[in-house]
C-alpha cells in the first residue's frame, strides 16, 4: 500500500541524511522524496512516498516523529490532500508524423512543450503520479530518451484548524 | 573565554564531577582545560572502555556519564560503547575532538565522520561550529540524554572551535521544539488496564528495563501485591522486583527461568511495563498472543506496536503511570486475594521446576558457584555481567534481592562491557561492593581496565567463571552444529591470576566452593581490585534454552 508522509523538520544541515538513514536502518522503503524550505526559513517540508502495510507505515511515522529534528509528521489522506509530481521527458521523434502525434498527446495532458527538435521533443507535465504514468504509457511507443521526475510533493487540504 | 573552557564550565553547571577518557591531538584544548578544572578525570586505556565506564556510571547514578575521545581512531573506538548505551537506553554524553572546521571533508589526518558514523546509534549528535554554541549544546545534550527514553548523545567539537576565544553566553534553559519527552499518561487507559487485570483469570506482570530506568520498584511491587499478580521480568528488567519475593518468577526469554516462561505462556493478560518485547525475551509470540491481552506501558511511543500488537497502550514515564495505577487501586480500595487458582498454579509451577529441574553435576557447576556468590555478597552490592553463558547463568542462578542493582549489556550483548561498566558503577557508588560476573573471553577484551581500577582507586571484583572457551558459542556449536567446535578454544591463556598481579591487583584462583566463598570475602575486604579465577566445567550448557525463532513453550530442559 502506498502512503504519503508529510514531514516538517528543522532546516539544518544533515537532516535529509538522518531521515533517509532512518528509513535504511529500519529497513523501510522510500519510493520518492522531495524537500524544500517552507514559508518559515527555519523549517523544511519533506514529502515522502513509501510502500508498506499499515503496521509498517504507523511504525515509520512514529520513528520519524521520535526524531528530535522533526517538528510535525502527518500521513496524508489521498482524498483530503493535493499531491503533484513534475516530470520532464525527452521523447524520440523518428519520423515526421511522430512530432504531430506527440504534440497532440501533450496537448491532451496539458503539458508544456519545451524543446522541439527534429529528433526529439521535451515536455513538462505536472500531475498526479497516475496521470504521469498514463502519459508515459502513451508515449513509450515513440521511445523515451530521458526522464526526470521530482517525486511527489503534497499538502493537506483545508485550513490549519481543519487538519 | 575559549570554547574548551566554556565546555568545562558548562559541564560543571550540569553537575559533572567525573569523566572518563583518553586524549589525543584533536581534544588537547579540552584536556588542557580539564587540567585546570575540578572534574575528576579517569584515564582509560582504550576509548571503548571509557565509554563503557561512562555507561556504567550513567546506569547506576541515573544521570549521564561523560566520556572523552580524540578524533579519528579515538572517535571510532567509542562507537561500540555508544551503541551499547543506545541499545540499553543508558544516559551518556560522549565528547569527541574533531579536526578543525576548515579541514573537515578534506580527509585530514585523524579525521573521521563520527557524526555520520554514529547517526543510527545515538539519541542525538551535535557538532558546534562556533565556541559561542558550546554551553547551549551541552545543556541540550544533557537534557536529551537524561529525559524521556534515555540514551547517548554525542558532541563532536572541531579543534578550532575548542580554541576560539569569544564572549560565550550560558543559557539557563534550553528549548528544543521537536522534542517532547514528557507525556502525561492517559488516565482512561490506566482505568481500562485495571479493569482488564481484574477481569483476567491469569494476569501476569512483565517488568522490563524501563522499570529500572525510571526506578519504579515500589510501584511495581505495590501493584503485584495489591492484585496478587505474579511477576516475570525481561532480562534487562532482572531485579526490578525482588527475586526472593513469593510472587517473583524471574526473567523470561531464551534463557529464562522455566517457571517464568511457563507462566508467561499460560497467562491471559500481561501488564508489560517498560519492555520492548525483544526477540530474546518473547521468542515467537504469534500464536499465543491471540489469547493474550497486552497492556503496554512505555515512555517511547514508537515502542507501542513495534514488536507487538497491544490491547491497551499507556504512553508515558513508567513510574508515573504505575504510580497513578497504584493510587487508583488504593483510592478505590481494590484488592485481590491470593487464593485464586492462578496464584496456586504459580506456586505449583515454581515448586515443580525448583524440585525437578536437574542441575549440572559438577563440584563447580554454575548454579553452585553463583549461589555461593549470592550467599557471601551483601544485598545492596552492584552486579554487572559480561556476555555469554556466565551472563545467562547469572540470570538463572543469581537472585537480585535489592531492586536496581543488576546491570548487563542486554540489548547489544557487548563482550567486554561488564568490567569497565563495573568501574563506572563503583565511581557512581563508591560505598557499595561492585562485582563483574565474567567469562574469561569477555574479560580478556577489556581487562586492561585493571590499570584504571588499581590506579584510580576504584576497586571492583571480577568473578571469572572460566571455562577456557567462548562458552556460549561452544554451546551453540554443540546444540546446532553437530559438535563441530570451531574457534572457541581459548586454551587457558592468559593466566588471569598473573594478569591481575601484573596490574597490581589481587588475583585469586578458587578451585572449590569454599575457596570461592573465601575469595569473595577476601575481595570484599580488599582495597584493590580482585580477580577471582574459577575453573568451571567447559561442558556445562545453559539450560533451559529456547532456540531462536521458537515460542517460549518450546524449552529445552536439562535431561
Ligand atoms: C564483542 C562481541 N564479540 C562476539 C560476541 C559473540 N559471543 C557471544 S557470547 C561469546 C562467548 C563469550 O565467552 P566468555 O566471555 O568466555 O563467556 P562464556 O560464554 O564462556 O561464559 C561470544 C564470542 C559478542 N557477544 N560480543
Amino acid at each position: 500500500m502506498w502512503s504519503i508522509i508529510s514531514l516538517l523538520v528543522e532546516n539544518k544541515p544533515g537532516i535529509l541524511f538522518k531521515v533517509t538513514n532512518l528509513f535504511r536502518s529500519r529497513n523501510f522503503n522510500i519510493d520518492s522524496i522531495s524537500v524544500g524550505v517552507t514559508e518559515n526559513p527555519e523549517f523544511s517540508r519533506m514529502t515522502i512516498t513509501t510502500l508498506g502495510d499499515e503496521k509498517q507505515v504507523t511504525q515509520i511515522i512514529k520513528q520519524l516523529d521520535k526524531m528530535i529534528d522533526t517538528i510535525e509528521v502527518k500521513r496524508l489522506d489521498e482524498k483530503m490532500s493535493v499531491y503533484r509530481e513534475l516530470v520532464l521527458m525527452k521523447i524520440k521523434v523518428s519520423k515526421p508524423s511522430d512530432s504531430m502525434e506527440i504534440m497532440n498527446i501533450a496537448k491532451a495532458f496539458e503539458c508544456e512543450v519545451h524543446d522541439v527538435r527534429k529528433t526529439s521533443i521535451m515536455v513538462e507535465l505536472t500531475a498526479t503520479p497516475d496521470r504521469i504514468n498514463a502519459f508515459e504509457d502513451l508515449v513509450r511507443g515513440f521511445g523515451i530518451i530521458d526522464v526526470a521526475r521530482t517525486g511527489i510533493c503534497a499538502l493537506a487540504r483545508g485550513g490549519a484548524d481543519e487538519s | 573565554m575559549s570554547g574548551a573552557r566554556s565546555l568545562m564550565v558548562a559541564l560543571e553547571k550540569e553537575g559533572v564531577d567525573i569523566a572518563f577518557g583518553l586524549p589525543g591531538g584533536a581534544n588537547l584544548p579540552i584536556y588542557d582545560e580539564l587540567y585546570k578544572s575540578n572534574i575528576r578525570h579517569i584515564l582509560a586505556r582504550h576509548e571503548q572502555s571509557a565509554a563503557h565506564m561512562a555507561d556504567g556510571f550513567g546506569r547506576v547514578s541515573r544521570r549521564p556519564g561523560v566520556c572523552f575521545a580524540t578524533s579519528g581512531p579515538g572517535a571510532t573506538n567509542i562507537v561500540t560503547g555508544i551503541a551499547t548505551a543506545q541499545a540499553d537506553s543508558a544516559p551518556m554524553v560522549a565528547i569527541t575532538g574533531q579536526v578543525p572546521l576548515k579541514m573537515i571533508g578534506k580527509d585530514a589526518f585523524q579525521e573521521s565522520d563520527i557524526i555520520g558514523i554514529s547517526n543510527p546509534i545515538v539519541k542525538y549528535a551535535f557538532q558546534p561550529t562556533s565556541a559561542t554554541e558550546i554551553p547551549e549544546v551541552v545543556k541540550k545534550a544533557f537534557y536529551i540524554s537524561s529525559t524521556g527514553r534515555p540514551g547517548p548523545v554525542l558532541i563532536d567539537i572541531p579543534k578550532d572551535v575548542q580554541q576560539n576565544e569569544a564572549e560565550i553566553p550560558f543559557p539557563s534553559e534550553v528549548k528544543i521544539r521537536g522534542y517532547h519527552p514528557w507525556v502525561d499518561p492517559d488516565i482512561t487507559q490506566i482505568e481500562r488496564a485495571i479493569d482488564m487485570l481484574l477481569s483476567a483469570e491469569r494476569p501476569i506482570i512483565l517488568a522490563g528495563g524501563g522499570v529500572i530506568i525510571s526506578g519504579a520498584f515500589a510501584e511495581i511491587q505495590s501493584i503485584a501485591e495489591l492484585l496478587m499478580i505474579p511477576v516475570v521480568t525481561t532480562f534487562k528488567g532482572k531485579g526490578s522486583f525482588p527475586e526472593n519475593h513469593p510472587l517473583s518468577l524471574g526473567p523470561i526469554g531464551m534463557h529464562g527461568h522455566a517457571e517464568a516462561n511457563k507462566m508467561m505462556t499460560e497467562a491471559d493478560c500481561v501488564l508489560a511495563a517498560g519492555s520492548r518485547f525483544s526477540d530474546r525475551s518473547v521468542g515467537t509470540f504469534e500464536e499465543f498472543e491471540k489469547r493474550l491481552k497486552i497492556i503496554h506501558m512505555d515512555v517511547d511511543p514508537a515502542e507501542i506496536g513495534k514488536n507487538q500488537t497491544t490491547t491497551v497502550a499507556i504512553v508515558g514515564d513508567v513510574k508515573a503511570s504505575l504510580r497513578i495505577m497504584v493510587k487508583m487501586l488504593v483510592q478505590k480500595a481494590i484488592r485481590r486475594n491470593g487464593d485464586y487458582p492462578w496464584v496456586k498454579r504459580m506456586k505449583e509451577t515454581k515448586d515443580y521446576y525448583r524440585e525437578n529441574l536437574k542441575l549440572h553435576d559438577h563440584p563447580l557447576a554454575a548454579a553452585k558457584v553463583l549461589r555461593k556468590l549470592r550467599e557471601v555478597l551483601p544485598h545492596q552490592s552492584i552486579v554487572t555481567t559480561e556476555v555469554g553463558q556466565h551472563q545467562m547463568w547469572a540470570s538463572l542462578f543469581f537472585d537480585v534481592i535489592h531492586p536496581g542493582t543488576f546491570f548487563s549489556s542486554t540489548g547489544l550483548g557487548t563482550m567486554g562491557w561488564g568490567f569497565p561498566a563495573a568501574i563506572g558503577a563503583k565511581a557512581a557508588k563508591p560505598g557499595v561492593p561492585v562485582v563483574d560476573i565474567a567469562g574469561e573471553g569477555s574479560f580478556n577484551m577489556t581487562e586492561n581496565s585493571l590499570a584504571v581500577s588499581v590506579l584510580d582507586n576504584l576497586p571492583v571484583i571480577v568473578f571469572i567463571m572460566n571455562n577456557f572457551s567462548l562458552g556460549m558459542v561452544a554451546q551453540w556449536q554443540r546444540t546446532f552444529y553437530d559438535r563441530r567446535m570451531m574457534a572457541i578454544d581459548l586454551k587457558n591463556c592468559p593466566d588471569y591470576v598473573k594478569i591481575a598481579q601484573a596490574y597490581g591487583a589481587q588475583g585469586i584462583r578458587a578451585q572449590s566452593l569454599d575457596e570461592v566463598g573465601n575469595a569473595v570475602k577476601t575481595a570484599l575486604k580488599s582495597d584493590v581490585a580482585t580477580v577471582i579465577d574459577i575453573p568451571i566445567d567447559p561442558q556445562e550448557d545453559v539450560l533451559p534454552f529456547v532456540a531462536p525463532g521458537t515460542p517460549l513453550t518450546d524449552m529445552i530442559l536439562p535431561s
